[in-house]
């Protein structure tokens, strides 16, 4: 069942940037990629819980910024150490610049 | 005299599970903020400064290598093989360090095969490196989490005088090596390193034991130890380099603190130096935003600064002022450590 909550607006993230976006107590990280879509994922780092919006964004990649440990923020995916686990993603619709989160 | 017994530096010691139960491991450190759009600036990557270093640095060991093969046996041999050393050694470690937090190249491959140079150029297994290397920026000095501690308290001396021909460092490698080659993996490192990373590890360990293998087969087919000489027995020559500059990152500060100006120093140093250590001279910045490539490290420096204790003044300074006091009077006085100020407003 879907569960569409607004996260930011469009505006609030630069072009290949992510922010940090807490709903209910869970953080949550949004991201604007460099083709301006945007995409959702669990707000901390799979290997040790640093906050993933402290990092960088370059292309599909999101890097931790404490062990550069990389995920690819559109699917999730671990790209290899330190990370072992993968990355919840969520889906992401953008409607009347505002950009909403399925938290299902 | 403190008679504080001697702690257990090791993964599986107590010293270990106190600094879990303290709140020590996997702790919330202490950074001097940095704007973020000023930090995405200087978090920026791109390939040309470090292809351009790449190819200087690869083309001077080439260059010094083939001059050491000419003037083999001769006066000259030794003295081309202290800079030899340096790039081999110091230059290998440094580029490890860096191209294994992948901040070096924009490009990914670029920092794995940068990577693994440095890896076989200093003797160690990559996977065990970067395993090591990430608890060390999550605990950095934390006594029984940090195996990158290099001098206990108290010091140990023979340990201490053995450190700059290279042995303390190579000897547990190439055992760790030789471990993995046949399947045996430490308690230590299975809480360092997970599972699901063993098969691979134990599959490196047996191919650069075959490289080296193969270089020795190489040495002996010639009747030469040269082709050592301008491989691993550098990283045993060049290794005093390492542990010089090495040793300046953390030795005789605080342990046990979440503050990185308490645990580490910046040190001016010279062109040479900068250049065999990658910018590692930027120590405390490198702990505090690890993101940041070694060619901006000087202006995150710049934005640091003010909030973060002095800046020695050379490697000479760090030495002659804090390390060899520090460590003569932890031998009687293991309390002992050096506080470093901070800024009032900090």
């Amino acid at each position: 069942m879907s569960n569409w909550t607004r996260a930011c607006g469009t505006d609030d993230i630069d072009n290949e940037d992510v922010i940090p976006v807490a709903i209910d107590g869970h953080d949550y990280a949004v991201y604007r990629s460099p083709d301006d879509d945007y995409f959702a994922t669990d707000g901390h780092c799979t290997h040790e819980a640093f906050l993933l919006a402290e990092g960088l964004v370059m292309d599909n990649i999101i890097e931790c910024p404490k062990h550069n440990g990389r995920f690819d923020y559109t699917t999730g995916e671990g790209k290899g150490a330190p990370i072992c686990e993968d990355l919840r993603t969520y889906p992401v619709k953008v409607e009347g610049g505002s950009v909403y989160i399925d938290l299902g | 005299m403190a008679t504080r017994q001697r702690r257990d530096y090791g993964l599986l010691g107590e010293d270990g599970r106190s600094a879990v139960e303290a709140g020590l491991a996997n702790a919330d450190w202490y950074r001097v903020p940095v704007e973020r759009k000023r930090l995405k600036e200087l978090m920026r990557r791109h390939d040309t400064t470090a292809i351009i270093h790449t190819v200087i640095w690869l083309g001077l060991i080439a260059g010094l290598g083939t001059l050491t093969v000419v003037t083999w046996l001769s006066w000259w041999t030794l003295l081309i093989a202290v800079p030899y050393g340096m790039l081999w050694a110091l230059g290998g470690d440094s580029r490890c360090h860096e191209a294994g937090h992948g901040t070096a190249f924009r490009t990914r491959w670029m920092n794995d095969v940068v990577f693994q140079i440095g890896c076989f150029m200093t003797l160690r297994e990559p996977l065990v490196r970067r395993w090591d290397h990430t608890r060390h920026h999550t605990d950095t000095i934390i006594v029984g989490r940090d195996r990158e501690i290099i001098e206990e308290r108290p010091p140990r001396v023979v340990h201490f005088v053995l450190l700059w021909t290279g042995l303390p460092m190579v000897v547990p490698q190439v055992w760790g090596m030789l471990r993995h080659s046949v399947g045996h993996i430490a308690e230590d490192e299975k809480q360092l390193i997970p599972e699901s990373e063993w098969p691979k590890m134990l599959r490196q360990a047996r191919i650069i034991l075959a490289v080296h293998a193969g270089t020795i087969a190489v040495a002996i087919a010639l009747g030469t130890i040269l082709p050592l000489m301008l491989t691993s027995f550098a990283t045993l020559y060049g290794a005093w380099a390492i542990f010089w500059v090495g040793l300046t990152q953390h030795v005789g500060l605080a342990e046990d603190v979440t503050d990185f100006r308490l645990n580490s120093r910046t040190v001016h140093m010279n062109p040479w130096l900068r250049f065999c250590y990658w910018n590692m001279h930027y120590h405390l910045e490198h702990h505090m935003y690890p993101m940041v490539p070694f060619h901006a490290l000087k202006e995150l420096h710049e934005e640091v600064r003010d909030q973060c204790p002095p800046t020695y003044r050379s490697t000479f300074q760090v030495y002659r002022a804090e390390i060899i006091p520090a460590l003569r009077r932890q031998l009687k006085d293991p309390e002992y450590y050096i506080h470093r100020p901070l800024p009032d407003a900090a």
